[in-house]
Formats: structure tokens, sequence, C-alpha cells
């Protein structure tokens, strides 16, 4: 079989050159990539507060739980067009009232329904942090998920 | 045990079976926050802070695993002493105590990051210090002693492991760029340079086990590796579809990606192959079956259940389903986790001082914890294709999917009590001293 021909230098010579090749392919898409995401940045810009609204994000570990483009924990809702699906296109004032009235409604306490935490947000941190949902919705996600929230 | 320093693994591998436990424990309580979303009350401990443990105390035991069976092979790979096994013993319970600090802060609501990345920054700097001393150390050890492909392997792993790490500080504000790099620590380790660190243990177990020409090992290693490099680093594009990245990521992550099953189909081929021809008889049958066990169940965690959503056009409908939380569950078990019992099993006789007893408790407990890990897997599965279908295909809302399938997260949750249940009976089997088999005392000294 294939592996008794190849001698060992060989072996080793075609598993360093191929790693580079390939790593070097890889990197110079990635650096297109993210020559692409720095464009979205253009018409979708990224100001302190959806910055500061990541960052809120973070620190509270949102995503242990929630998705963002479906990755995270599954243990709640994906939220990369929940702004959308508060009507924040048509009605940005009342998409971001509804959220901030979600996010202190919590916990529900209701039996059987997962339960999201009081994270006791600041009037600041709410309104960076539905910025940021707010930034996430606008990006090209190649038509992800398949039923967007209408 | 032929190395005085050798001794530090012990250290390591006990360290790695308490942080396995703790991830059993906040495992089982996540579970049962699916089935009962109120049993824990959420300002005491919510959903996200056990799901971190529970992650978090995965990769550090996996890794203290790597740690101490590197401090374990590397004086018999290079026939020589650790440079210092003092270093090593310092190495340990600073990471451990890392460790413990960052569990309490979890607890107390310390966090921050990203996932799987959430310890607090000077956690991480505690990280980079600890893999600091852990490279200085083996590579010291590796320049002054026998130098062989296991080792070079090795270390090339580990040493790429700590390079990767490094983009867990690497925190941009555009959540697009985040991601990207954001999977070169979680893709480029997982299906990148620990499947180098798998297969460096699992040859040196086989060497052991069946008494196998190193040269033929080596030679299938450098197959290995390659396969496993050359499809997994561009495969890292299926993790590019949705994430706001071009559209181009959809072929490169489709073929790629669709290619990793590869190298641990070889793994498969080559761990039979070299018990085939080894034909030693080794005392220690636990170890072979755990060695052996953890190529098939890599395959089929990694390569079948990574296979079965790594295609673009079926990853547009199962994304961000539980079908991902399956294929973790059981890539993560098959090829790293049993990687480290196997040597755990192997080792831990020897450091010891005993014969390898409780041979069957041992192979009683591969069977249970391998077997819950498949119920889990399975039951995650059922749960993700009804998932797929309600929500991806007829649109229906989360939650009022989720209360559709509690029947799969049952089973899950039985699944999580048969690993705890085979967990114990391998903590017993390997801890607790048994009565000596009649024979094996006088193998003792030809076993290592």
């Amino acid at each position: 079989m294939m592996v008794e021909r190849l001698t060992k230098a060989a072996a080793r010579n075609i598993f360093y050159g191929g790693t580079i090749f390939f790593f070097i392919i890889f990197v110079a898409l990635v650096a297109d990539s993210f020559h692409q995401a720095r464009v979205i940045e253009v018409s979708n810009p990224i100001s302190h507060s959806v910055a500061h609204g990541k960052r809120v994000w973070e620190r509270h570990a949102c995503f242990d739980c929630h998705t963002l483009y479906g990755e995270g924990a599954r243990f709640a809702p994906e939220i990369g067009r929940v702004w959308l699906k508060y009507g924040g296109q048509t009605d940005p004032a009342g998409a971001r009232d509804a959220l901030k009235a979600w996010f202190q409604a919590q916990p529900t306490g209701v039996d059987n329904r997962h339960q999201m935490p009081q994270f006791n947000l600041s009037d600041r941190d709410l309104n960076d942090l539905i910025d940021f949902l707010r930034w996430t919705s606008a990006v090209d996600t190649q038509n992800w998920p398949p039923h967007p929230a209408e | 045990m032929k190395y005085q320093s050798q001794q530090v693994a012990k250290l390591y591998f006990l360290g790695a079976l308490l942080i396995f436990s703790l991830q059993i424990v906040f495992g089982l309580a996540g579970a049962t926050l699916y089935i009962a979303p109120t049993s824990i009350p959420v300002d005491l401990l919510p959903f996200s802070v056990i799901r971190m443990i529970h992650t978090n105390a995965l990769i550090v035991w996996l890794l203290m695993g790597f740690f101490g069976c590197t401090y374990f092979l590397l004086p018999e790979e290079t026939e020589n002493e650790l440079y210092s096994p003092f270093l090593a013993k310092l190495q340990f319970w600073v990471f451990l105590i890392a460790a413990v600090v960052a569990v309490g802060g979890y607890l107390t609501g310390h966090y921050d990051g990203r996932s799987y990345l959430e310890q607090p920054m000077f956690i991480k700097v505690g990280i980079v210090i600890v893999a600091l001393m852990f490279l200085f150390n083996c590579t010291m050890t590796a320049l002054r002693g026998r130098k062989t492909v296991i080792t070079n392997i090795l270390l090339m792993g580990l040493w790429g492991i700590a390079i990767f790490f490094l983009f867990a500080f690497y925190l941009p504000a555009n959540v697009v760029i985040d991601k990207m790099f954001w999977w070169w620590v979680v893709h480029l380790w997982v299906e990148g340079v620990w499947e180098l660190v798998m297969a460096a243990i699992l040859a040196f177990l086989l060497i052991k086990l069946t008494g196998i020409d190193r040269e033929i090992v080596e030679k299938w290693l450098y197959v290995i590796i390659g396969m496993a490099l050359f499809t997994g680093i561009l495969g890292t594009g299926h993790h590019y579809y949705w994430i706001g990245t071009p559209g181009y990521w959809q072929w490169i992550g489709s073929i790629f990606g669709g290619l990793e099953p590869l190298p641990f189909f070889l793994i498969v081929l080559f761990s039979f192959t070299m018990v085939r021809k080894g034909g030693r008889d080794h005392p220690n049958r636990a170890a072979l079956l755990w060695s052996l066990g953890c190529s098939v169940m890599a395959f089929l965690g990694a390569g079948v259940w990574g296979f079965m959503h790594t295609l673009s056009w079926v990853n547009y409908y199962t994304h961000g389903t539980q079908l991902t939380a399956a294929h973790g569950h059981l890539a993560f078990y098959g090829a790293y986790a049993m990687i480290n019992l196997a040597m755990f099993t192997y080792a831990m006789p020897l450091l010891l001082g005993r014969p390898p007893y409780s041979q069957s408790l041992n192979i009683w407990s591969f069977w249970i914890l391998t077997s819950g890990v498949i119920v889990m897997t399975l039951a995650l599965t059922g749960a993700g294709i009804m998932q797929t279908y309600l929500e991806r295909g007829l649109g229906e809302e989360y939650m009022d999917v989720q209360q559709q399938i509690t029947a799969f997260y049952w089973v899950r949750l039985g699944g999580g009590v048969m690993v705890t249940l085979g967990l114990v009976l391998y903590l017993f089997a390997l801890l607790v001293p048994g009565r000596a088999p009649a024979t094996s005392r006088l193998g003792l000294s030809s076993m290592s």
C-alpha cells in the first residue's frame, strides 16, 4: 500500500512542504477576508457605542447561552437579526424601547421556559448593547439564517 | 519506569482527573436545565456560568493531561531526565491555582471575553506563563537527548497550541474579524495542532503496547499529520460560511472540511495495523483497548459527525443547532479525552509502582463511559435534526421548538449519568489498590 512505498524522509518533506503551502494559501485568503470585513465598516460604521456594546456582550458572556451568526451556546435564541425582529428597520425607537423592556423583565420565572438572568445593566450599557445588536443585524451573512426574523 | 523525573506526570494526571470530574458535574447541571429550566435559581447559577465552567474545565483537563503525557514520554523518548523536574512541578501548581481562581471568579461573575476564552486577562497571561515554562522545559529536554519523530511532532503540536492561543488576546471591535480570528484559536487547535499531539501520544502508546518497530510508526505519523494539516488548515473555511465573510469560503470549507475525516480514517488503519503486526501481548490490556477505542471514536466523532454538517449547503440548515453540540461531545471525547485516558491507564500503574490490576474494572469503565457519550451524542443528533427541520425548515420560534424536543434532552441527561458512572469506575480502577493477578508481578519490569 501507499505507505509502504513512501520513504520516511519523503513523508517528512511532503508534510513540511504541504503544511507551509496550505498555510500560505490560508493566510492569503484570510487577509482578503479581513480587508472585506473592514469595508463593511464604511457603510455600517463601528461607533464608540457599538464597540462598547460588544464589550457589554462579552463581559456578560451572552454567547454562553445565545448564538450570534449561529456561534455560541444553544440554550437561547439566535440574536444576529434580533434588531430586525423587533422592527428596528421601520421603528428604531420602538424597537429600542421594546428590547430594553425585555432585558428589564428578566428573569420571567415562567415554569418550563429557559431563564435569562437580570444583569442590571445601566442605561448606557443597554443603549450600547442595542446599538451593537443593530450593527450585527446589518452584516451580510450570505442569507443565513434560512428564516430570518420577519 | 526508567527515569525518575517521569514521576511529575502523576501530579498532572491526578489534576486532570480532578478537573474532568468537575467538568462532568457541571455538564450534569447544564443538561438538567434543558429539562427543568427553573430547577437551579438563575440568580444563583445561570446556564451561561455552568456552560463556561463545563467547557473551560474540558480544555484545562485535556491540556493538563497533554502536559502530563509529555512529561511521562519525553524522558523515555529522549533517553534522559527532564531538564527541570522542579519547574515542571511549579508549572503544575501555577496552572492548577489559575484554574481554581478562574472557576471561583466565574461563580462570582468575573469573566470576560469569548466562548471558551472567558478567562479574565490576568488568567490569560498566567496561561501564557505556564505554557512558556512548559515549552522551555520540554524543548531543553529534547535538545540534549535522543531525537525521535514522536518527540518532534509532539513538540511541534505543543508549540502550535501556545502560538495560536495568542489570538485570544486579539479582540477587535468588528465582530466579523473577531470571529475569524477566534477560530484561529479554536479550530486551529482542535482540528489542527491538537491532532499532532494526539497522533504522537498514540504512536508512543502503540510502540510500548505492541512492540512494533519505530521506523514503521514514524512514516505513518508523517502521513497522518500531513493529511491532518493539509485538510485542517483550509478546513477552517467551514466556520467562515455565515459570519459575514465572503462566499468563496463555502467552496473551500466544503472541499477541505469534507476531506477532514481522512486523517482520522488513517489513524484507525494505523492503530489496527500496528496491533496486527506488533504481536506483543502486553499485560495492560485496558490501555490497548483505550488506545484502539480512541482511534475509532475519534474517527466517528471528529470524522463522521463532523462530515455530517461540514458541507456548506447542509450547514446552511444545521448551523447553530444541537448537531454542533453532538459533534463537539463525540469528537472531544473520542479524540482527546480518550487519548488521555489511554495514557493514564498505561502510565499510572508504572508511576505508582504497581502491576496493572483492576483490568476488568477499567475495561468496564471504558464501555460505560463510551456508551454514555454515544447515547448523549445520538440524543443531541436527534434534537439537532428536529431543530433543523422545525426552526430552519419551517421557521418556528426557538423556544417553541425547545419545548417539542424535551424527550431528546432526557435521553441526553441519561447519557450523562452513564458517563458519571463510567468515570467513577475509571477512577476506582486507576487509583484504588487492587489485588494483583498472580502472574503480573513478575512481568512488571518488562512492561515499561
